[in-house]
């Protein structure tokens, strides 16, 4: 048996991530309020756009994209935000929006963890491909429309911008994502329907800091992280592939960056690590190997 | 064709049509969400409505730096397309700001960034919308809408007209104009009359009239030619029978008195049908 592992390694990141949704959105929401106070603005806007501490402007690329075919040429505060957003993405990995920023996260992770603590079962069949055909429909409905359509119906931005500028009957849509992940599938909305997750999961098929299975060579196939795991297919090859002559690295674009396979894995086998780290025989790996032994 | 490969076809294209076909749902929603319900006014300097839908990105940033809380970004279950910002006059109303701090903030453009005049702004049109409820049409001086106007006797003007009931006083009549009028909404919200305003401000589209381009008004056409479009004026020729006059000055037909034969010239005498009896006489 290895070491014992504590507390904070089994939950550093779930920790790490909540805190940084649950920050983000407590910043946006008592923002008003600290101004009122201080007369600073810390953060201003939503997700879609906003400003942080006055002159950090942020906009979201994806609705940007959409007000663009819509027929529509923004000021270029909205191009520098998109910019900003893009370099960060690319750096950190596209699809840290998910488990990091957005939170319907939250909502459909608790579906997910309830669905396994009441073990049910079965339920519709949803490609996770699909969320790329609804991504693709939502541009061309921004193009046919001149509008952003997709806006009208987005729960993410709707949860969002409802929970920092009041939220109405948006109630009805976190529960209506949440049935749908305890009911019909786990992790349908975010892992096969979200058109958000889906832009942000082609930026990461190119971002620098990725999910490293580096010590892969320790595994031994107690499959938590694959329990674990939102998008558990992108661990198989890098996990399973060194005999195919696949390198260590996640490079799919669909990880969340989440680090709960971090945090679970008994055996330490995954870390962050960059893109670039992906020799398929890790020296690393083979050093603790023998170290092991 | 293998199995494997038109299986994959096969679900695809299911995916695609069942997709498509959402799309195609949310399409047409769209499309009916685009009517703002005319209560609902957007912030100064918003593009027109069907290019605001495609700009806004809903942010909220116009919303954050309104110091009069006016703005509000419509919610689930709201008419107004979901997200945007608008703002209800009757509620609060649009102050005007002079450094415009909403337009500002937009960081697409949606609210169009080349206003720097607030009273250049159109954020809808203020009509009278029911006179009947306008204590002013009553009679009453009320002038209140006349006195909050931002524009202050541009927007609107009061217009003086007889008040025939009394027959001694005046109606102080508020009129607005849209050469002056911004839409702010300070007259509907202070209008005094109970519940719903008698002025209301409504979007421009709206309010204004399509135009009548056919008709011509003589009188303008003149004060801008210097002189009449028409031939000059000559007195017009009626070709009345005999003992009928026209008056150019305004009385218009006259009918002259005509003697009658046995009929004594002059007033009809108090009794008449005794001069008929006496005609009728041997
Ligand atoms: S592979 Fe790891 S980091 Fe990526 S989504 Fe799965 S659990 Fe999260
Ligand atoms: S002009 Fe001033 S009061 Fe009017 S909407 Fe803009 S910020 Fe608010
Ligand atoms: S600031 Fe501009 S983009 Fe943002 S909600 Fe207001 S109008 Fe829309
Ligand atoms: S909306 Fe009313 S108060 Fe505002 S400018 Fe027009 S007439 Fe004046």
């Amino acid at each position: 048996m290895d070491r014992q592992r504590s507390w904070w390694q089994t939950y550093k990141y779930l920790l790490l991530r909540r805190i940084s949704q649950i920050g983000i959105l407590l910043l946006f929401l008592l923002s008003p309020w600290i101004a009122q106070q201080t007369g600073v603005w810390v953060m201003k806007g939503n997700l879609a756009s906003s400003l942080t501490l006055g002159m950090l402007p942020l906009t979201d690329p994806y609705v940007l994209m959409q007000s663009i075919l819509a027929g529509q040429w923004p000021v270029s505060t909205a191009f520098i935000g998109a910019a900003i957003v893009l370099v960060f993405y690319l750096l950190v990995g596209g699809r840290v929006y998910c488990s990091w920023a957005c939170p319907i996260n939250m909502v459909t992770d608790a579906a997910a963890w309830l669905r396994t603590r009441l073990n049910i079962k079965g339920g519709a069949h949803l490609g996770r491909e699909t969320r790329y055909w609804i991504l693709g429909f939502t541009l061309l409905l921004a193009l046919l429309t001149g509008t952003i359509a997709w806006e009208l119906v987005n729960p993410v931005s709707m949860v969002f911008r409802g929970l920092v500028f009041g939220i109405g009957l948006g109630w009805g849509v976190i529960l209506a994502v949440f049935l749908l992940d305890l009911l019909v599938r786990r992790h349908a909305w975010c892992g096969s329907l979200c058109p958000v997750g889906a832009f942000y999961s082609l930026l990461g098929e190119g971002s620098l800091l990725r999910v490293s299975a580096y010590q892969r060579a320790q595994c031994d196939d107690c499959m938590d992280c694959f329990k674990v795991c939102p998008e558990p297919q992108v661990i198989k090859l890098p996990l399973k592939g060194e005999t195919k002559g696949v390198g260590p690295v996640i490079t799919s674009g669909q990880c969340t960056n989440c680090g709960r396979c971090i945090d679970v894995c008994a055996k330490d086998v995954f870390r962050f690590d960059v893109r670039m780290h992906n020799a398929t025989h890790n020296v690393l790996a083979k050093e603790v190997k023998e170290v092991v032994s | 064709m293998d199995t494997a490969r038109r299986q994959f076809l096969l679900s695809t294209l299911k995916t695609a049509s069942a997709v498509g076909l959402g799309a195609l749902v949310l399409g047409l929603y769209s499309r009916q969400s685009r009517a703002l319900p005319a209560p609902a006014l957007r912030p100064p300097g918003a593009l027109a409505e069907d290019d605001f839908l495609g700009a806004c990105v809903r942010c909220g940033l116009c919303v954050r730096d309104c110091p009069y809380d006016t703005l509000k970004l419509a919610k689930v279950g709201e008419a107004v397309a979901l997200g945007t910002p608008y703002f209800t006059a009757r509620d609060i109303p649009c102050e005007m700001c002079e450094d415009i701090p909403c337009v500002k903030a937009c960081p697409t453009g949606a609210l169009d960034h080349n206003l720097t005049d607030i009273n250049q702004s159109r954020m809808g049109l203020a009509v009278v919308i029911d006179q009947e409820g306008c204590i002013a049409f009553q009679g009453l001086r009320c002038e209140v809408c006349y006195n909050v106007c931002p524009v202050r006797s541009k927007a609107i003007t009061l217009e003086k007209q007889h008040n025939e009931r009394t027959g001694k006083h005046a109606f102080f009549i508020p009129v607005v104009h849209s050469s002056d009028c911004t839409g702010c909404g300070k007259c509907e919200e202070a209008c005094i009359v109970d519940g719903e305003a008698a002025i209301k401000v409504v979007p421009l589209t709206l309010a204004k009239a399509g135009g009548s381009a056919h008709y011509r008004f003589g009188w303008k056409e003149k004060a801008r030619e210097g002189k009449s479009l028409v031939a000059p004026d000559t007195e017009h020729q009626y070709n009345l029978p005999e003992g009928m006059r026209y008056d150019y000055e305004g009385k218009g037909l006259i009918i002259d008195p005509q003697p009658q034969e046995g009929l004594p010239v002059g007033d009809v005498p108090a009794d008449a049908l005794e001069s008929l009896n006496r005609k009728g006489a041997p």
